[in-house]
């Protein structure tokens, strides 16, 4: 770690002003990502701005119906927080299946949108990362690449998004407010993070000099159909090989609307309005939700050690969107897949 | 080789040690650490309580676990100056005059540990668990409990202490 300066904020204004101050500054909150980076030497921020005594810890309902979560809301709050047990079980859900509690009590909302790949290579300061240093080269291209990403890569990385929260917010197309020197703006969620291009080292479209300070979620959570599916190498506290999020309305065995999101296989969450649609109107079975699945894999590549992904992802789809049909959620303690 | 290119940067001026205030413990305690010393350092190198493992210092493995202001977290990823006037508590403020905590009692009498490195952490996390209420069944346990490795493999009798400590409390 190098050495670093440490600032607090005293309010949002003041964060931004601080961090549009400083350009190798970083905000820290719960530090659960930020600090192990900087113990690899992969962050070197000459200064922190602790922005935890900000007053954005509150999760209330929205006069819309929607759910506002204040971007320091822990994620173990935010999973066990009443309305969302109730109302937006799928976040809950994905949540919890991600990290150890310990983490989940000190990891912040805003600060799980921004964390970044867990590739080796961008880890492992000897090895080349056009991630960490931009037009060093990819080493995972060519090399261990199993936990790699298989849509949406580049010639330049194939890194992928570690979140789990970040896959059920894709499904649930929530918002994410932002503010900088020049005021406030939203983001859809779909827009918050980049696929790499030839630009992997910025992972999404949040200026240099914002700060989140909000998340919110329209009021449609799918609490009565829904799922979060997570296959990995562990049981548990292990990064998703393929996960899948899914929010879906029906009318009988009908579906009237599906979402659905992966994780684990690309830069950002991976969803495709396209492959939704086809499920419109459409019985609840398997055949519909297969013909669903290619439509989103359409144009996935593996490279040596991550083909097997694709078809995993194919089936993983199919058995999420049959979980959510059925209204039987995959449970995150008991891992039985049924 | 390629290193990251940061090397560059312009020195950065030694920061002013920084004064923290923490009860820890049921203890208040005043320190300066540098805003790099983790929560862990300071407890261990600082305050001799050394009860409080490190194991990967990077929040893998749980040996740091401790409870900060009722909640478990990785001591190891959490800067000291972060957490000003927060109370803390490690393995050495469990037991009550003399007496062990029911944990510790448990893991006692469970054989829950084989080296016992991992099991002040193993122990904290525990007794986090227990307060936050989750955990009804062993499979709820042990999933709130995959924040703690044990190389020994004593999981079965980690979820048995814990399970005797739960029907006390």
């Amino acid at each position: 770690m190098i050495n670093f300066q440490y600032a607090r904020a005293n309010d949002v204004a003041d964060a931004v002003r601080q961090i549009a101050a400083d350009p190798t500054a970083k905000f820290i909150a719960g530090g659960t990502n930020l600090i192990d980076l900087m113990k690899e030497d992969v962050e070197r921020p000459t200064r922190l701005i602790d922005i935890t005594r900000l007053p954005l810890k509150t999760v209330e309902e929205t006069p819309d119906g929607g759910l506002s979560i204040g971007a320091l809301v822990p994620n173990a709050d935010l999973a066990y927080h009443p309305v969302v047990e109730k109302r937006y079980p799928l976040l809950g859900s994905a949540i919890l299946a991600g990290a150890s509690q310990q983490l989940r009590n000190m990891a912040s909302t805003g600060g799980n949108l921004l964390q970044r790949t867990r590739c080796y290579y961008f880890y492992d300061t000897a090895t080349p990362c056009n991630k960490r240093e931009p037009g060093s080269g990819c080493s995972a291209i060519n090399g261990i690449n199993r936990m790699h990403a298989i849509l949406g890569a580049s010639d330049a990385c194939i890194a992928t998004h570690p979140s789990d929260m970040c896959v059920a917010l894709a499904a649930l197309e929530a918002r994410i407010h932002a503010q900088g020197p020049g005021g406030e703006r939203t983001i859809a969620f779909a827009d918050f993070h980049r696929l790499p291009g030839d630009t992997p080292h910025i992972d999404t479209n949040l200026h240099a000099d914002e700060i989140i300070t909000a998340i919110t979620l329209p009021p449609q959570g799918f609490s009565a159909n829904y799922t979060y599916l997570k296959l990995r190498d562990r049981l548990s506290y292990a990064f998703a090989l393929v996960s899948v999020a899914v929010g879906m309305e029906l009318d009988g065995s009908t579906i009237k609307h599906a979402r659905f999101a992966l994780g684990g296989v690309a830069h950002k969450p991976w969803r495709d309005k396209a492959a939704e649609a086809v499920l419109n109107g459409q019985a609840a079975s398997a055949d519909n939700f297969a013909r669903a699945a290619d439509l989103l894999l359409q144009g996935a590549k593996g490279y040596e050690h991550n083909a097997f992904k694709i078809d995993l992802a194919r089936r993983a789809i199919v058995r999420a969107l049959t979980q959510a049909a059925r209204g039987t959620p995959q449970a995150q303690s008991n891992k039985k897949v049924l | 080789m390629a290193r990251t290119s940061t090397a560059t940067q312009p020195p950065i001026p030694a920061p002013d040690k920084i004064p923290v205030a923490l009860i820890v413990n049921g203890v208040k305690t005043q320190l300066k650490v540098a805003p790099w010393t983790t929560l862990l350092d300071a407890l261990r190198d600082h305050l001799d309580l050394t009860g409080t493992k490190k194991g990967c210092d990077h929040g893998q493995c749980g040996a740091c676990t401790v409870l900060v202001d009722g909640r478990r977290i990785n001591s190891c990823l959490t800067l000291a100056v972060m957490k000003d006037g927060a109370k803390v508590t490690t393995i050495e403020g469990l037991a009550t005059n003399g007496a062990l905590h029911a944990l510790q009692q448990a893991f006692i009498d469970h054989d829950a540990f084989q080296c016992g490195y991992c099991t002040p952490g193993q122990i904290c996390s525990a007794a986090g668990l227990i307060a936050e209420g989750k955990a009804k069944s062993a499979d709820e346990i042990r999933e709130l409990m995959s924040g703690n490795i044990c190389r020994c493999g004593a999981y079965p009798n980690i979820v048995a202490a814990i399970q005797q400590a739960m029907g006390q409390s």
